[in-house]
């Protein structure tokens, strides 16, 4: 297929490579592709790759390019860019407890629809989400789509305070919490795995592209796998 | 013998270790962090001779005691504190022989916001992630790794050496932050955000810094400017980008930004600016030119050289 994507200038040192204008899972591989492409190619000679839904930046030293020969070389690096079918990436299994002491929202989500708790939980972990970017705070990772039949505006009013692991959904998107910070995502429950884990060799567990399944567990489950209830 | 370097007395209202930052891990939501104002934490360094990305603290509205336990070389820049060497007014901009038992403190700022204090061959710290700037909000960096500003006891390690010939930073080079500020700006490309009539006003109206600006951003209140749409898809936001959030206030983005943000852009702080901009306390005004691309990458090119970054 053929690649299309314009590249504009985001200050003195960076650009942002714009490959649509819609949230789109077909962008996904193409802009997975495209983060282990350039890096491959460019190395030390940029300073750092920031994907995300329709965009990469590229940070760059103004001294070893400027913006006609940066975008000169990103063409020729993408210019016969391979999006094979594993660039789907991997499926990662979350483990969740529902339950309203972690999920304060789960009531809320469950009236707004007009459904129960259970089918709220039946429909956030049925589905399999895409992960479209990591950003806002390390280990962050936005996930998409959430089905109509779930998707729930943000909060009017964001708490101060969100516990580390929650699992939540904002409109469309759903992600964990990494660390405890304010949020106004709605929240549905809380998870054991790090989604930021600064000892471990791979950092985050997910990458964009990879899949995510969120998986119903006990509240027992939880705890022995060394859950915290705050 | 006892390991060399300096104790937190007290550490004033905020004084952070920083370099210049960590930029390889943007893409999983690390902050790239640093320095500031890039521009005296430069300078500070080249008076010392050192690598320019040696580890320095970062005083923001002063109040740092230390006691000295080395026998080195410092220098300070940026922001004038009224420091003092055992009760002895120093000068700013400049090197100054400490010795095992002065006592080296900082007043409140009264031109500027943030000092840097740089010492010879740098602080020996434990980069995290590549780098020991602190970032308080991830918990990443700075004096223990996890994000936390100095406190009183704190100890910062340092190599000692023998006193050295006093360096200045030439008179030419030093920046008054009282000088009222006209902040240039590279447009955005992506014109359709907003009307051409409500780009025009960030130029034509001054605007006064918000009590609400960190390390992560300077938000600002004036003329508010309205964006075409309320959000856009969230993407990569380098340093120095203009936000327009709903309300219309600008936001410029700093060293502590979040990788990603979903708010209209009108363009880009230049980068040498948006350091001068760090230095400045709230209520200050400030005006907006523009700058073309090539302009800025010419004058950054020449900074960069110049610092051997």
């Amino acid at each position: 297929m053929k690649l299309e994507f314009h590249i504009e200038h985001a200050g003195p040192d960076a650009v942002l490579i714009r490959f649509g204008d819609q949230i789109n899972t077909d962008l996904v591989p193409i802009i997975r592709a495209a983060t282990k492409r350039l890096q491959k190619e460019f190395q030390e000679e940029i300073r750092g790759l920031v994907p995300s839904y329709t965009t990469l930046m590229l940070c760059y030293d103004p001294r070893k390019n400027d913006f006609p020969s940066i975008q000169d070389k990103i063409q020729q690096h993408l210019a016969n860019l391979n999006i094979s079918p594993t660039e789907m990436g991997n499926l990662v299994e979350i483990p969740v407890w529902y339950h309203p002491e972690v999920g304060p929202d789960l009531q809320h989500v469950a009236e707004y629809h007009q459904i129960s708790i259970d089918d709220v939980i039946q429909r956030h972990s049925e589905t399999i989400y895409q992960i479209f970017a990591i950003g806002f705070a390390p280990g962050f990772a936005y996930m998409g789509n959430v089905s109509d039949q779930l998707a729930t505006p943000r909060l009017t009013t964001p708490r101060p305070h969100v516990a580390a692991g929650s699992v939540a959904i904002a409109d469309q998107q759903t992600a964990v919490y990494p660390i405890s910070t304010p949020g106004g995502w709605n929240i549905l429950g809380r998870t054991t795995m790090k989604m930021f884990d600064r000892h471990s060799p791979k950092l985050c567990p997910v990458r964009p592209g990879d899949r995510v399944k969120f998986v119903s567990v006990s509240k027992a489950e939880f705890l022995l796998a060394g859950g915290q209830l705050e | 013998m006892t390991q060399p370097g300096l104790k937190v007395l007290k550490p004033g209202i905020l004084t952070l270790v920083q370099d210049l930052g960590r930029f390889a891990y943007q893409h999983i939501g690390l902050s790239p962090g640093g320095a500031a104002d890039e521009h005296a934490f430069l300078w500070a360094n080249r008076l010392l001779n050192n690598r320019s990305n040696s580890p320095a603290l970062e005083i923001c509205f002063g109040g740092l005691q230390l006691e000295v336990l080395a026998n080195t070389t410092i220098a300070i820049t940026g922001a004038e504190m009224n420091a003092t060497l055992n009760n002895q007014p120093i000068d700013n901009w400049q090197t100054h022989t400490l010795m095992v038992g002065d006592k080296l403190s900082f007043a409140h700022a009264s031109s500027g916001i943030r000092s840097y204090l740089a010492i010879q061959d740098g602080f020996e710290l434990q980069p995290s992630f590549g780098s020991v700037a602190t970032v308080m909000r991830e918990k990443i960096g700075g004096i223990d790794g996890y994000g936390n500003p100095l406190k009183a006891d704190d100890f910062l390690p340092c190599s000692q050496h023998k006193p050295k010939l006093t360096t200045h930073v030439p008179p030419l080079f030093i920046p008054d932050y009282q000088r009222s500020l006209i902040l240039s700006v590279i447009p955005n490309e992506q014109t359709d955000q907003f009307d051409e009539a409500e780009l025009e006003k960030l130029y034509h109206w001054t605007y006064r810094i918000s009590t609400q600006s960190d390390r992560m951003g300077i938000r600002l209140e004036g003329e508010p400017i309205m964006p075409n749409v309320q959000g856009i898809i969230s993407e990569g936001i380098p340093y120095g980008t203009i936000q327009l959030p709903p309300d219309g206030q600008p936001i410029i983005l700093l060293k502590d930004r979040q990788t990603m943000g979903g708010y209209p852009k009108v363009g880009t702080l230049f980068v040498l600016d948006a350091f001068l901009l760090a230095q400045q306390q709230a209520h200050t005004e400030v005006r907006f030119t523009q700058i073309s691309l090539e302009e800025a990458q010419e004058k950054l090119r020449y900074f960069y050289r110049f610092f051997g970054v």
